[in-house]
């Protein structure tokens, strides 16, 4: 090759500028616990629907791997039904059919050094036949035991690395059960995989409107002058659930709301719209910021704990016009359950841009409504200049950024009613992506799988984010377990606790659900 | 947009683009009053300008284009012999899952002469600050003329019995306006495998070493070959000329940095418009070649020693009205390699 075309070969193939789809590398997915709710409900119809659009490489092999003795033919029946009656669109039936000629199934425990044996000869099989062999891709969609196990048995069976392609593995949430747990179970991947092989999943990540807060933030200017301790009054972030546990009742109440979703989720709400802009949006320089945003974040202390966060449990109450139960009778929850069905919190990011700017955080089950949200208050004016009754509606401008169900922008704006005298009334401007973008977003998961396969990790946790989230939700918990403080309650249906007002401080209100 | 109970809807006969503004006003306030709820869309006005007596044709071809429907659409129905303006509006409400959006579609019947000043009865028609895409299905050049100003985007389809002429008036509305090709959207599946059969490191040094191009193609679409082999030129810096015709197949060679590619544009029975298979063949005697078959497009490699692998690529065909909604959604977009790869095509066709 001539020098030029060379160089045109270390950067990039020409063909795929312009290309809204680029390729992705050839691949054997391998899904650890093929036949859970997980991968039936998302990651099977992630998968057809990748297909469907044409994404998948044509070299592309799907292993299941549960604990169920089946066939190839049995998964593939599993598939399809699972297939068809969660993917979102409609499957074509030979899409379907190739697809289905992709899988094959292996039956053994996770934990069986044997099993592996019987994997490492089915992608030896797969490599034969590909001709060339294709990365490897393990996604560990267990029971969040296996998540240590199943790369410790890789690295013993020699599958956790190829001298010719990529291995990759993708891990699900939750990622440890606290701070020590979390730090023993990178131990443990860590001595299988490097850093840059691991793929820490939060679907939250994978969502359009959450990667939506990035644009928003960092593709207009008007906002940047305000985006600080200076114009910030305090900024709500909102997760909240209509619905109960329902059939969850054995995983929630060993996790409890702040595990379920403040320590991952909201903590990566932190830390998108606190973040300082990148550099540029390589993976590593966004979540070099966005650790430095948890970080900032100091652990509690046993008073703060305290002072700063509620949880609290739902009782019995109406939701949607109907007579619901309260946690404590919930299907499957012990009697003496002492987990929390809601929390809120208090935090701080102590840096230049944001220190004193409270930033309160509240997730529950069966509140009023469901709504994620994040609301960004600001400052009061500093002068009223209109008299009397005039000043009487001004209240500060608040920025709301939706992200379910209805996802959009708005901004609380102060204007004139019209009339002889200056009277203020709060208006609202509004904008819904759905107005703007007609295209279907895809799943989360379809985004993350395939960012996965072609070794993108900007929508993936780096491990020292988990470590410092886990370094801020740790002492709280750990106070919770120990101090036992009162649960608060609140009403299925209702806003929440009251006693999650003491968190704003006076002259604050939580938005109401 | 499928009418819907919710829909409200004004006609006129004889009328005036004010007169038809004025309606338009009147019919989002009622709706407003009515349902708070409703939102405007707010993605792009799409003109189109259509023979009258195949408006029903191209109603339902818009009405396919699904969830891409643009947010204001006005339909400019041509009739030999007409004078005077007859225009019906129609305000529906659509459910997009938790929101209501409104969409709008204006109906004009114009006559001829109307056409070469069609941007003095549409301006007042559209929403500003949106896009604006021109759509003219059944021809009448004059329309897209007079709106070359107005409009930032025009949707053509250089299918065409004349290639020649089809990539060229292409060309010239480049100089106005954006345009999506919607042959250059048949392609882009074949252009994506090609891009992905060629990615890995492996192969990626084959590209230099090409020495043949053959694409099938449907006998109408030989500007959507064109476009194709165009892109590769463009792309892979090759010298493109003009290629001789022999009983409907075209080829010839182009001059790369290193040698020659043979390039062959053959048609072929299909059933769709568009490609229908493409062989792309390296100096060493290796290629890979695609071709349409049932769930995706069948990937055959054959190696230097004569070896041969199959794959199927998987997808599903967009049909037309899947082209078209991709038409809608491209006005929103920007490809760079589209304008590269005319020049190269026009540039073998000659």
């Amino acid at each position: 090759l001539t020098a030029i075309e060379q160089d045109a070969l270390a950067e990039d193939n020409p063909l795929t500028d312009g290309l809204e789809r680029l390729p992705v590398p050839h691949t054997t997915l391998v899904i650890f616990g093929a036949t859970g709710d997980l991968s039936k409900r998302k990651l099977l119809p992630a998968l057809y629907n990748l297909a469907h659009e044409g994404q998948l490489p044509e070299r592309f092999a799907l292993v299941g791997i549960s604990r169920g003795e089946s066939s190839d033919d049995d998964f593939r029946a599993v598939a399809k039904e699972s297939i068809t009656q969660y993917s979102r669109r409609e499957p074509d039936s030979d899409v379907l059919d190739a697809l289905l000629a992709r899988m094959r199934y292996l039956s053994f425990s996770f934990d069986d050094q044997e099993g592996y044996k019987l994997l490492a000869e089915a992608l030896d099989e797969i490599d034969e036949e590909a001709g060339h062999p294709p990365n490897r891709c393990y996604y560990l969609s267990t029971a969040p035991s296996f998540f240590g196990v199943i790369p410790e048995r890789l690295r013993e069976a020699g599958l956790h690395k190829h001298p010719e392609v990529d291995v990759r593995c993708v891990v699900e949430k939750p990622f440890g059960n606290d701070l020590k747990t979390a730090r023993q179970l990178q131990n443990t991947i860590s001595k299988a995989f490097r850093e840059s092989q691991v793929y820490r999943i939060d679907h939250y990540l994978g969502k359009e409107t959450v990667q939506n807060l990035m644009a928003f933030r960092f593709a207009n200017y008007m906002f940047e002058p305000v985006w600080n301790r200076n114009f910030i009054d305090h900024v709500q972030i909102t997760a909240a659930e209509d619905l109960g546990i329902g059939s969850r009742a054995g995983y929630y109440d060993s996790a409890g709301a702040l595990r379920d979703l403040v320590q991952n989720h909201m903590m990566q709400l932190v830390a998108l719209l606190c973040m300082e802009p990148p550099v540029s949006f390589d993976a590593d320089k966004v979540r070099d910021e966005k650790v430095k945003v948890l970080q900032a974040i100091p652990p509690m202390t046993e008073a703060q704990v305290s002072d700063c966060t509620v949880r609290a449990r739902y009782l019995a109450g109406v939701d949607a016009g109907e007579e619901v139960c309260g946690y404590l009778e919930e299907d499957g929850v012990p009697d003496a359950s002492n987990t929390e069905t809601y929390a809120a919190l208090r935090l701080e990011v102590r840096n230049w841009r944001w220190a004193g700017v409270p930033i309160v955080l509240r997730t529950g089950k069966r509140l009023a409504r469901k709504v994620t949200e994040i609301a960004v208050q600001l400052k009061e004016v500093p002068h009223m200049a209109f008299q009397d009754e005039g000043s009487e509606g001004v209240v500060p401008n608040q920025l709301v950024l939706t992200m379910q169900p209805d996802e959009g922008v708005s901004l609380k704006l102060g204007a004139k009613i019209p009339g002889a005298k200056m009277r203020i009334r709060p208006v609202t401007m509004e904008f819904h992506y759905g107005t703007s973008f007609l295209s279907q977003s895809p799943e989360a998961y379809e985004r993350l799988i395939i960012d996965a396969m072609r070794g993108e990790a900007t929508l993936f946790t780096r491990n020292d984010e988990v470590d410092a989230q886990w370094s801020i939700i740790d002492p709280i918990l750990k106070s919770w377990e120990d101090k036992k403080p009162r649960m608060a309650t609140y009403e299925a249906g209702s806003q929440g606790p009251a006693e999650a007002n003491r968190l704003l401080g006076e002259h604050r209100k939580w938005r109401r659900l | 947009v499928s009418p819907t109970a919710e829909e409200e809807v004004w006609s006129a006969q004889d009328t005036t683009p004010s007169a038809i503004e004025g309606a338009m006003r009147a019919l989002l306030a009622k709706r407003h009053q009515e349902t708070g709820a409703v939102s405007p869309a707010r993605v792009l006005n799409m003109i189109v300008i259509c023979d009258r007596e195949y408006r029903g044709e191209i109603e339902n071809r818009l009405q396919k284009v699904g969830r891409y429907h643009p947010s204001r659409a006005i339909v400019c129905a041509v009739q030999p012999n007409r004078k005077t303006l007859d225009a019906w509006v129609s305000m529906a409400a659509v459910h997009e899952g938790p929101l209501t959006v409104s969409r709008e579609r204006v109906e004009i019947d114009v006559g001829p002469h109307h056409l070469r000043k069609l941007q003095t009865i549409l301006a007042p028609l559209v929403v500003p600050d949106l896009v604006t895409l021109v759509w003219a299905p059944h021809g009448h050049g004059e329309a897209e003329d007079a709106l070359r100003e107005m409009a930032q985007v025009v949707l053509v389809d250089s299918l065409d019995d004349d290639c020649a002429a089809s990539l060229a008036r292409v060309a010239s509305l480049l100089e106005n306006m954006y345009a999506v090709d919607l042959a250059w959207l048949r392609s882009t599946p074949w252009r994506e495998r090609v891009a992905a059969a060629f990615d890995p490191p492996y192969a990626r040094r084959e590209l230099f070493n090409l020495d043949a191009v053959t694409v099938r193609h449907r006998e109408d679409s030989v500007a959507a070959a064109a476009l194709f082999a165009g892109w590769l030129a463009s792309r892979l810096n090759w010298k493109p000329s003009q290629l001789a015709g022999h009983g409907g197949t075209l080829a010839g060679r182009v001059k790369t940095r290193r040698g020659e590619v043979k390039i062959t544009l053959e048609p072929v029975r299909a059933d769709v418009p568009g490609l229908a298979g493409v062989t792309i063949g390296s100096a060493d005697g290796g290629s890979v070649a695609l071709d349409r078959s049932p769930g995706g497009l069948r990937e055959v490699r054959t190696g230097r020693d004569g070896s041969e692998q199959s794959f199927t690529v998987m997808g599903a065909s967009r049909g037309e009205g899947g082209i078209l909604g991709e038409g809608v959604r491209q006005a929103l977009l920007r490809d760079r390699t589209y304008k590269p790869a005319l020049a190269a095509a026009r540039e073998l066709i000659g």
